[in-house]
């Protein structure tokens, strides 16, 4: 079932100057997801790098927020869906962990901003909270960690106990950035989360996700294929539930080896 | 041609608009006409004996219903302690864990207890509670009337449930956040205004209830203490004083009415505050 071009992105060429790493962080193997009997991915396999960007790009339907969703388990919130095949963790399987501990470690943004009717503080302690931190200290220590690496500190340090729904747009999908940060995930998966916002607060998110990636690795489905090409080091393609094709970024843009590939990217069609 | 057809409709225009705004006046104005009815029947014979002193024999004048005013609180307290937190966690079971046909069921079943009679709930929880503990009691009223407020406990909260988005549900899901934690934590909390609210409504629409009471508490015209004897409440001291004979008995009626009706309105205009209040606004 796998197609030829699959799992090429380790072998073939790397952008930047840093060594191919040689353990995936995390690695798909022969997936299938099924929404009902309706099969939406169809042995999906490609292994994702530690500390580096990884954009998944595609038509929609095309299934990419499908599996970003296989990757954290949180299809499991839709009644009726079904993942068989396997997905690794650090050497890991994701369907033997524990599903809380699981999403800890791999964290989600999700398409549009979703903060808690809380404050700012209690949207970024919220995720420490759950997870067992309690002293006001050390809330207060990540909180403001958090802040900072979303780059939303300066702007928020003066009414972190005012309501979250009080900031802009770009501001909350920045929130919802730190939230997800605040439990130190390994990965971070974000599904579109600019498509709602406008090219200056999508720039600097853009710009926040070349600073994540020293500490944890991203993966991000876009609409936007320019999008793809500023942020990510490795793109895959997808097309009616099937990876078409992976590879380094540079590759997939300037010399794709599959047609629909080509096609996509100049526009043809999606 | 064009002409008439514009005059027809035009005239049908005036005519729906004016019978639809005269029905409008007709819904408003009863409440206004009760209101200001009880003010002027009830408002003049109010006084500080009625909220502090117990109803005095037939043959004299003066008197309260403080023991009512104590006794309603009493049973409406036990209404609540009953009906709120069986209605709360139902509505959260049915709108976080159950499975869309048990759900629907539900629902459907409470329906019908909510259009339960209200004497046929006063009749029931008699063959229950009273003649089995062979007296009347304020337990028995707090238990008939507790019983009324399940369905509107249950489905307010589920439907304040119902609307907080699944976004905040994903949100909190995703941070390894459990189900019952991210209910606990984020969904009830985003409900928690509206689901007060519908509990106040809840209450202020029992407090008038009569015929629930009447074979429960039954009343009285001294002090109950405890919950285990006949207690007097406001609507069933309403009952009996306005068929009774005597004048002053009547005006005691109307005092007691405007007082109910007083307490149901500053209860439900606060409700609605509480809910519009809501500081954290969900777009």
């Amino acid at each position: 079932m796998n197609l030829p071009s699959v799992n090429k992105g380790a072998a073939s060429g790397e952008v930047g100057q840093r060594p191919p790493e040689s353990a995936p962080k995390l690695k798909s193997t022969n997936l299938d997801f099924y929404y009902g009997t309706y099969k939406a991915l169809q042995g999906i396999s490609l292994s994702i790098h530690p500390n580096r960007v990884t954009a998944f790009i595609g038509p929609s339907g095309c299934g990419k927020s499908t599996f970003l969703r296989t990757l954290n388990r949180m299809y499991e919130t839709v009644r009726h869906t079904r993942a068989e095949g396997e997905i690794l963790l650090d050497g890991e399987d994701i369907f033997a962990l524990e599903v809380s501990q699981l999403r800890r470690r791999v964290g989600m943004v999700f398409q549009r901003s979703n903060p808690f009717p809380k404050s700012i503080f209690e949207n970024v302690a919220y995720g420490p909270r759950v997870n067992g931190t309690t002293r006001k200290a050390d809330l207060q220590e990540r909180v403001e960690r958090s802040l900072r690496r979303s780059a939303l500190w300066e702007e928020v340090k003066d009414k972190l106990h005012k309501s979250a729904y009080d900031l802009s747009g770009g501001q909350q999908q920045r929130l919802c950035i730190a939230r997800a940060l605040a439990v130190d995930p390994e990965v971070l998966l974000l599904d579109e989360p600019c498509s709602a916002l406008d090219p200056i607060a999508t720039a600097k998110i853009e710009d926040l996700l070349f600073q994540i990636k020293d500490s944890c690795t991203v993966v991000i489905v876009t609409h936007n294929m320019q999008q793809a090409a500023r942020v990510a080091d490795y793109t895959g393609f997808f097309l009616l539930g099937k990876m078409i094709e992976f590879d380094s970024t540079k590759v997939i843009f300037k010399t794709p080896s599959r047609k629909e590939t080509e096609d996509y990217i100049t526009g043809r069609f999606g | 041609m064009t002409g008439t057809l514009s005059l027809r409709r035009k005239a049908t225009n005036a005519i729906m608009l004016s019978a639809t705004g005269v029905c409008t006046l007709l819904a408003v104005g009863f409440l206004f006409f009760i209101l200001g009815y009880l003010l002027l029947q009830g408002g003049k014979d109010l006084s500080l004996d009625f909220f502090t002193k117990l109803p005095v024999p037939e043959s004299e004048t003066g008197g309260g219903m403080a023991n009512a005013l104590a006794g309603s609180a009493k049973v409406l307290l036990l209404a609540t302690l009953l009906g709120v937190p069986i209605g709360f966690l139902a509505g959260v079971y049915l709108a976080e864990y159950g499975a869309v046909g048990f759900s629907s069921v539900v629902r459907f079943v409470t329906d019908l207890l909510n259009g339960v009679p209200s004497i046929v709930m006063g009749i029931f929880v008699y063959t229950l509670i009273v003649l089995r503990m062979k007296h009347f009691s304020a337990f028995a009223g707090g238990v008939a009337l507790g019983i009324m407020m399940i369905p509107i406990a249950l489905r307010s909260t589920e439907e304040f449930l119902r609307a907080v988005p699944d976004s905040l549900r994903e949100g909190a899901m995703a941070l390894g956040a459990s189900k019952w934690k991210t209910v606990a934590t984020v969904v009830i909390p985003a409900a928690v205004r509206g689901i007060l609210s519908g509990m106040m409504l809840n209450l202020a629409r029992v407090a008038g209830e009569t015929a629930p009471l009447l074979f429960t508490a039954l009343g009285n015209f001294y002090w109950s203490p405890g919950w285990n004897q006949p207690i007097a409440t406001l609507p069933v001291m309403i009952y009996n004083y306005a068929i009774s004979p005597y004048a002053d008995q009547h005006r005691q009626a109307w005092a007691a009415g405007f007082v109910l009706l007083a307490l149901v309105l500053v209860v439900n205009i606060t409700a609605r505050s509480i809910v519009a209040s809501g500081l954290h606004k969900a777009r």
